[in-house]
Formats: structure tokens, sequence, C-alpha cells
């Protein structure tokens, strides 16, 4: 059995997490790119110019390419082969508080709204796999998109057209406040808190295999979220979102949950498997 | 493309038409959720307040710490509807230019009519872009609410866009 001792993950994650708050990842920044190349909006096209101008200064300058460095969410895959010595959630909030020693603390007591000082705690969700290897997915959440999300509890007659109509009103109501172009996680399935877990874990397991009718929908939605209008910023155009990533989960028989997570396009996230 | 100085004079204010992009320099206030919720009960209450609000402009903002001798961290916009409770009182005590992003809500677009305020957008996202316009940052007020404290800054030459203009036409629904 592989032993791995919890706190040696906390220098590599905290690294980690510094370089993702700075250099955007790639993935959305060809997006962003090629969305600008494509934009017909003048007032769009100038708001993707500054984006993508920003984001390549950040990557440069090892700044944070967005102020509001986000509520940082871990998904850790633990192996059920791996023995862990230590305490392992207590090294990953040392890890996130190190790796945003230098950025903005966002958060605070929900009710008293006293900031923490360290950004910390993170949002960690974890499962067990196969083998012996721990991996960690880490996405910076920040506001402004995150208070767009929603999960939506359809009935099943609603079937795929009620999915898309959901993403179209989340997108919608939305509007301009979750800083377009958007990226679009979206859940199907499970209950009303898994449906939302499966529209996290849609925008950092992009490399999970999909079924042919899964990308369908991906398509589906994003060709019906580009058609609102919106537009980067919400100037008004013809590129709203970036992508749109579908993960779905068998459901009770009476129920079709669905979970919107809206992401901004300052997309930073990584991987690190120990 | 227009550059602007502020204070906006009401000539340059009557310019402006939501749509433009033009260029602005000039000294804001960051304030964002928690400052608001201050400066309001202060206005409320009668009490004076550390900085002048006459004429003033406001950048809804929280900007990451400064390191290394910089200036200011990175500072882009935060939305601005968080903040629509409190602008109208704010423009009634005398502020005349706001920036943020995203669209306001129909009271505040009355509320800049009414005061022949401006509303501009900056880019959201674009936080190590803008910090390369701050010339200097001063914190002036509430240094106990970090990174949500009052600072005045003087931006040199940002392009923003007139999301409101002074007739409360706007180009953010």
């Amino acid at each position: 059995m592989r032993t791995l001792k919890a706190d040696d993950i906390i220098i590599p994650l905290a690294d980690g997490i510094k370089r993702a708050l700075t250099h955007v990842d790639c993935k959305a920044l060809e997006l962003l790119k090629q969305a600008e190349q494509n934009e017909t909006s003048a007032l769009c096209k100038w708001a993707l110019g500054q984006i993508v101008q920003n984001d390549e200064l950040a990557a440069r300058e090892n700044a944070y390419a967005c102020q509001d460095c986000g509520q940082a969410m871990l998904f850790v895959s633990v192996g059920q082969q791996l023995r862990i010595k230590g305490e392992l959630t207590a090294a990953l909030n040392k890890a996130v508080q190190e790796g945003y020693s230098t950025a903005r603390k966002s958060v605070a007591d929900p009710l008293t709204r006293l900031n923490t000082q360290t950004n910390t705690p993170a949002v960690i969700h974890y499962d067990i796999i196969e083998g012996d290897s721990l991996s960690v997915r880490y996405m910076a959440k920040g506001a402004g998109s995150e208070n767009m999300s929603k999960t939506y509890m359809l009935t099943p007659s609603k079937g795929t057209d009620g999915i898309v109509n959901c993403v179209v009103d989340c997108v919608k109501s939305a509007g301009s406040s979750p800083c377009p172009p958007i990226i679009l996680g979206v859940g199907i399935g499970g209950t009303m808190d898994l449906c939302a877990l499966l529209s996290k874990k849609a925008l950092v397991f992009t490399d999970k295999p999909k079924r042919a009718d899964e990308t369908e929908l991906e398509k589906r939605i994003l060709k019906a979220v580009n058609e609102t209008g919106i537009g980067a910023q919400g100037f008004g155009g013809s590129i709203t979102a970036l992508s749109a990533h579908v993960m779905t989960a068998p459901t009770h028989i009476g129920m079709l949950p669905v979970g919107v997570t809206i992401q901004c396009h300052s997309d930073r996230k990584f991987e690190i498997v120990f | 493309m227009k550059h602007y100085d502020l204070p906006l004079s009401p000539e340059s204010a009557a310019e402006l038409r939501c749509g433009d992009i033009v260029e602005i320099s000039g000294f804001v206030l960051t304030a964002r959720d928690a400052a608001h919720k201050k400066i309001c009960e202060a206005l409320k209450n009668g009490e004076p307040l550390p900085f002048d609000l006459s004429g003033a402009a406001i950048y809804y903002c929280g900007p990451t710490p400064a390191c290394n001798g910089e200036i200011i961290g990175s500072c882009g916009p935060t939305t601005s509807s968080r903040m629509d409770d409190y602008a109208p009182a704010l423009m009634e005590a005398g502020v005349k230019v706001m920036l943020g992003k995203g669209k306001r809500s129909p009271e505040v677009n009355d509320a800049v009519k009414k005061h022949g305020a401006i509303y501009f957008a900056a880019i959201g996202g674009a936080g190590a872009l803008y910090k390369h316009k701050i010339k200097s940052c001063e914190l002036v007020a509430y240094p106990e609410l970090g990174c949500e404290a009052v600072r005045k800054l003087y931006i040199e030459n940002v392009e923003l866009l007139v999301a409101t203009d002074s007739y409360g036409n706007t180009c953010l629904k």
C-alpha cells in the first residue's frame, strides 16, 4: 500500500494555485481569441480585445488576471489503495491559504460577513477512485458568475428541450452580470445537490469521455445561448458563451434535475496528481 | 477617441451618449458592498464622511493587495447591480460618475438622469490591464474592510463605455 504524507501536498498545490490565478486556462484563451476574430459587434469586439490583452499581460507579468481570485474549489480523487498520513483536509486548506497569500481574500462568514483573512475554507469535494494516486483539480470560483448559477427541478416530460430552455433562462436572467463571454457547466440527473455538483465537475473534468447524446446536447446548448445575443460584457453580440460542458448521472424515474453553473471567461484551473 | 478628465463638467456629461467609448483620466474613489453600506448609514444618520462626495466618481472595485512596491494590485470592476440599492442616495449626496460593470436597475438609470450623472462600464475580468492605468492609490477610509476599503485612485487614459448617459439612456439591458 502506497503512503502519502498529507503535508507533502501543500507546497506543490499552493504553487499550482498561484500559477492558475495568473494564467487563464489556455483553452479558454484560445476561444477568446477566436471570439474576438469572429465577433461582428464593434462593442463586443472591443471588449474581447481588452480581455485577451489583459490575460496575455497577466501571464507575462505573473499578475492576477482578475481581482476576484474567487473561492477555491477543490475536486479531490483519492485512490482507495492510498494510505494518507496526516490530515488531508487541513493540508488542502493550508495549500489554499499559501496559494492565496498575495491574492485577494474573498471568503467571509455568511452571517457576520467577517472576512476569514485566509481565503479558506476551500469548497472541497472528495471522490474515492481505484488505484493509489491522489489527484486534486482546482478551480477559482468568483462571485460575479457564481451568483448567477441555478438549479432547476424539471419533470421528465420536459426532456432535452426543457434542459436547453433552463440553460437559456439562466443565461438570460444573468445578462451582463457574470462577465460574458461565459463558460457553461450543465449537470443533469441525480438529486438537486448532485446536479449542481455535476455542473461544477463538468467544468473541471473536461477530459471525461462523453456519450454522443451528451456531446450533441452541448452543441445545442451553446447554439441556443449564443442566439440570445447578449454578447461579451452584455454589450449585444453573437458570442455569449465560449463553450458548454455537460455531465450526467442517473436520476429518479420521476425527476429531471438540471444544474447550471456559469463560469466567467477568467477560467483559472489546474490539476495536480500525487 | 475623445478624452475627458474627472471631475466631469456638466458640459462634458451632456456631450456623452450611451454606446460611446471614451478615454478617462482623474481621481476615483473605490467602494463596493461593505463601504456602500457604511456610507449610506452615515448619510442617513447625518454623520460626516471621511471623503467628499460632491462631484465624485465612484469605482466599484476591491483590488488584490499591492505587492513588491506596486501602486495597486489587480483592480477590475465588480458587478454594479449589487450597489443599485445604494447608488441613488450617493447621487443625491453629490456623486456624478460611477464606474463598474453590467446593467443597472431602472431606478438607478432614473437617478442618473435626475442628477445629470454618468455610468461608465469597464471590462469585467481586465484587472491586470487596469492595474497599469492606476498612477496613485491612497487608502482614505474604512481600512478594516481590507479589499473593500475606500481608496482614492488616479486613473489615466482608461477606455470606458458610456453605459448610461446623463439623459438616462442605457445600452446595457
